[in-house]
């Protein structure tokens, strides 16, 4: 501290020697408001500096006269001769003063007694307790005892404007005892109407300490003007309802800490009115549903949408970059090219993750359906859920609506026998409809149970003999058997009702899960239940695709339905007898030209490539000239003028910018079905 | 990597104490004598933090705090402001100009490494 006190007296000796001489020249020129400012600043410096470096005296001496410069730098006091002699005094004195000599307060008495009758003469000024610095911790005004408040804190939108972090504030705030911050991210506006540079947070504390209002209010005293502060004292009891306080310590377990939570919860919901047992029952919850709301902002889904879009587009244009980088010996860019390539794939997964909802939302309502249905028809049945927050996307969960419905009415209508009839067979007379989800590879599994009676393969059988859908010495596989109720037109109720069973439930049901590039199955066993299951791929918008190539044309096959890739030489041509037969591991299966179904002109190569792949439980094969590879589709609408294009989902754009169309294939083969069909029948007419 | 404070007054005593303080309390300190010389020291360097005075000669602290925020690197950086009792209408001038926040002279030592610590942690 000694070599700072010998700091100043330099210091304060050099600024007297000046203002000496700016007081001298101020007597000759008494409205040069520079010169003013200047005795004003020199005078300011030397009380400021000397209080903090233990020169009371002179600050005290000075404070008197900076007063007065003050006025006169308002003008409300002119520079007089006399003034300047009076000053030039007082300079001669705080010269005295730093060189400690035994104070002479006889003269400085008189000094300020002639510059209080200055100060006097003017127009009277608020004057602020001088000395004490105000964010000074006073020890006096602390409370031993411990008391608990409750802190709202909502500071103005600029607040960042003055380089203020909030954070720092609150954590000045915790160090002050026990505490629980929660902050509030309701005034946050979507993002068009966000600036960035702007605070919408506001907090709330709950906060038990010893020190005090006056040190909380300290915390905030820089922004105390441009913020909402309210300091509540709370009782004790209310306090421990908040988890904070004597009752729980910081450093309380973690199962404790979970308590104010809930407990805060609680509090808003009594405050609302709502019943605070029911919060009792539902804690956790309540907890999660806080938990979601603090750490998700609402979006518009058009905007992810278009996120997706854009997604879209940069993986088409790395897949360029990547065939551009591959066929240049640049190795830099190629090394940029894979960079850019799982960047992009991780945006694209990220970017998909964003679209994915918890199946949760739809199953809940189901609950209502199932209710009333039994209801409806006198049966008794409960609907019970697994994986519910298994994800998938948006789009999917839209669509899955309508053949869920369907499946759940069947279960009831048809599966779930009528209570007595379920305890003649010595089950509950309480039924149970099952819903699951849950991932395997790249699909969601999403399954229907019920504990019925099951699936009536005999009449089954019937009915597709009555109705000349199969031949009636036909031999069918039991899955073959299940299949049969999804064609068209096919129902067993004997009777018609207004839930289910007039024929056009589960073809309608397939219909919607294919055209989501899924698949279905059927599993029943007599007396113990049916199970559905559908297979659904995770996303729409980007699937896994095999490239195919024929003559100059580009096609994408969802690789997800493809079995295996084989040769199809012209000997294995020659030796089928002109029918589209192939022999594929000892197995026989037709295939379709695409060149011939799209009618491509040019010569085949003469190996040609046979992809085959399932369709309504049979393997079928699709002739191209080449199988190029695996292709990231991003999938694109063809737009209405391609509606009636049945055979083809979708459109993608490749790396070289060409156009590849998605082949929906069991719609391939269904129109080739029919085209060969009417040839047939025009054929015999002829 | 301790974090530098500018801190800009025309008096050599306060700057050599506030360096000194600041210095013990773990921060770099960059010092200068009025508000041009600071703008021309902010560019220079990376400094994460202003103590400043408000009367100055050249470059007065309410006129630095203004130009500071008028720049983008500037624009949340936290400024604190030396003030007197007795300049009660230049610390809401100063506040206005968008200082964050204040000390008022004299202070003491520990009174400065609590406002650093409160605004700049």
């Amino acid at each position: 501290m000694d070599q700072h006190r010998e700091a100043y007296r330099e210091e304060a000796r050099e600024i007297l020697s000046e203002l000496e001489t700016a007081l001298l020249k101020l007597e000759e020129t008494p409205d040069d408001r520079e010169l003013i400012a200047r005795v004003f600043r020199a005078m300011h410096t030397i009380k400021g500096s000397g209080a903090m470096f233990g020169f009371d005296a002179i600050a005290a001496f000075t404070h008197e006269i900076e007063t007065v410069y003050d006025r006169v730098r308002e003008g409300k006091i002119p520079v007089t001769p006399d003034l300047v002699s009076l000053t030039l005094l007082a300079c001669d004195q705080i010269g005295k003063m730093l060189g400690e000599e035994p104070a002479d307060t006889a003269a400085q008495g008189k000094i300020l007694a002639a510059f209080r009758e200055k100060l006097a003469g003017a127009p009277p000024a608020v004057k602020t307790a001088a000395g004490q610095s105000e964010i000074a911790p006073s020890p006096e005004s602390r409370e031993a005892s411990l008391v608990s408040y409750r802190i709202q804190f909502r500071p103005g939108k600029d607040l960042f404007a003055t380089g203020t972090n909030p954070i720092l504030l609150l954590d000045e705030l915790r160090a002050l005892g026990p505490h629980r911050v929660t902050a509030r991210t309701d005034l946050i506006p979507l993002l068009p109407e966000l600036e960035p540079e702007a605070c919408y947070l506001y907090w709330d504390v709950i906060l038990a300490t010893t020190k005090g209002g006056d040190a909380i209010q300290d915390v905030f005293i820089f922004v105390a003007d441009a913020c909402e502060l309210k300091i509540d004292v709370i009782s004790d009891a209310e306090a421990a309802l908040e988890g904070v306080g004597d009752a729980k310590p910081p450093g309380a377990s973690p199962a404790e800490r979970g308590g104010p939570r809930e407990a805060l919860l609680s509090q808003e919901l009594s405050e609302s009115g709502a019943d605070l047992a029911l919060t009792e029952r539902q804690p956790t919850l309540g907890a999660r549903q806080e938990k979601a709301a603090a750490s998700s902002i609402r979006v518009a889904a058009d905007k992810l949408d278009v996120l997706v879009n854009l997604v879209g587009e940069l993986v088409t244009v790395q897949a360029r970059l990547s065939q551009k980088a591959s066929a240049g010996a640049d190795a830099d860019l190629v090394s940029i090219a894979e960079v850019v390539e799982r960047l992009t794939a991780e945006l694209r997964d990220n970017t998909m993750d964003i679209r994915m909802l918890p199946i949760g939302s739809l199953f809940s309502k189901f609950s209502r359906l199932v209710r009333d249905l039994s209801g409806q028809l006198g049966k008794e049945v409960v609907m019970t859920t697994e994986g519910a927050d298994t994800e998938l996307d948006k789009t999917i969960i839209e669509r899955l609506n309508d053949p869920l419905v369907h499946l759940i009415r069947n279960s009831i209508d048809h599966g779930i026998e009528p209570p007595q009839a379920r305890t003649a067979k010595g089950k509950q007379s309480q039924g149970t409809v099952h819903l699951s989800a849950f991932h395997s590879g790249a699909s969601v599994l999403i399954q229907v149970r019920d504990d019925g009676a099951g699936l009536d393969k005999e009449r089954i059988r019937e009915k597709a003999v009555e109705k000349r859908l199969i031949a009636d010495h036909a031999v069918l596989s039991d899955k073959e058997i299940f299949s049969l109720i999804f064609l068209p037109g096919f129902s067993t109720s004997r009777t018609v009702s207004n839930v289910s069973g007039r024929g056009v439930g589960m073809d309608v049901v397939k219909r919607g899960i294919t055209a989501m590039q899924g698949s279905i199955e059927i599993a029943s066993a007599k007396d113990e239940g049916t199970t559905i299951t559908l297979k659904l791929p995770l996303t729409l918008a980007i699937i896994d695709g095999l490239l195919v190539r024929v003559g100059d044309a580009c096609f994408i096959l969802p690789l997800s339905s493809i079995d295996e890739c084989v040769e199809l030489t012209r000997q294995d041509v020659a030796n089928s007898h002109g029918k589209n037969l192939a022999m594929i591991r000892g197995e026989i299966v037709p295939y379709l030209r695409l060149r011939q179904r799209f009618g491509i002109e040019g010569e085949p190569p003469p190996i040609e490539q046979i992809v085959t792949f399932q369709t309504d439980g049979q393997r079928v094969g699709l002739v191209v000239d080449q199988v190029v590879g695996e292709h990231q589709t991003v999938i694109k609408s063809l737009g209405r003028f391609y509606g009636g294009v049945d055979e083809v989902s979708g459109a993608t754009i490749l790396g070289d910018g060409n156009v590849a169309l998605i082949l929906d294939l069991p719609k391939l083969v269904q129109k080739a079905e029919t085209a060969e069909t009417t040839m047939h029948t025009h054929r015999r007419a002829h | 990597m301790p974090k530098t404070i500018l801190t800009a007054d025309d008096s050599a005593s306060v700057r050599q104490m506030v360096s000194f303080t600041l210095r013990e309390a773990g921060y770099d300190v960059v010092e200068a004598v009025d508000g041009l010389d600071a703008l021309d020291k902010l560019n220079g360097s990376t400094v994460n933090m202003l103590i400043t005075d408000l009367n100055m000669p050249n470059l007065d602290g309410i006129e630095l705090i203004r130009q500071m925020r008028a720049q983008p690197q500037f624009k949340f950086m936290p400024i604190i402001m030396l003030t007197t009792e007795s300049q009660d209408s230049k610390k809401q001038e100063g506040r206005a100009a968008g200082a964050t926040g204040w000390i008022v002279k004299p202070f003491k030592p520990e009174q400065l490494v609590a406002v650093a610590k409160k605004v700049l942690g």
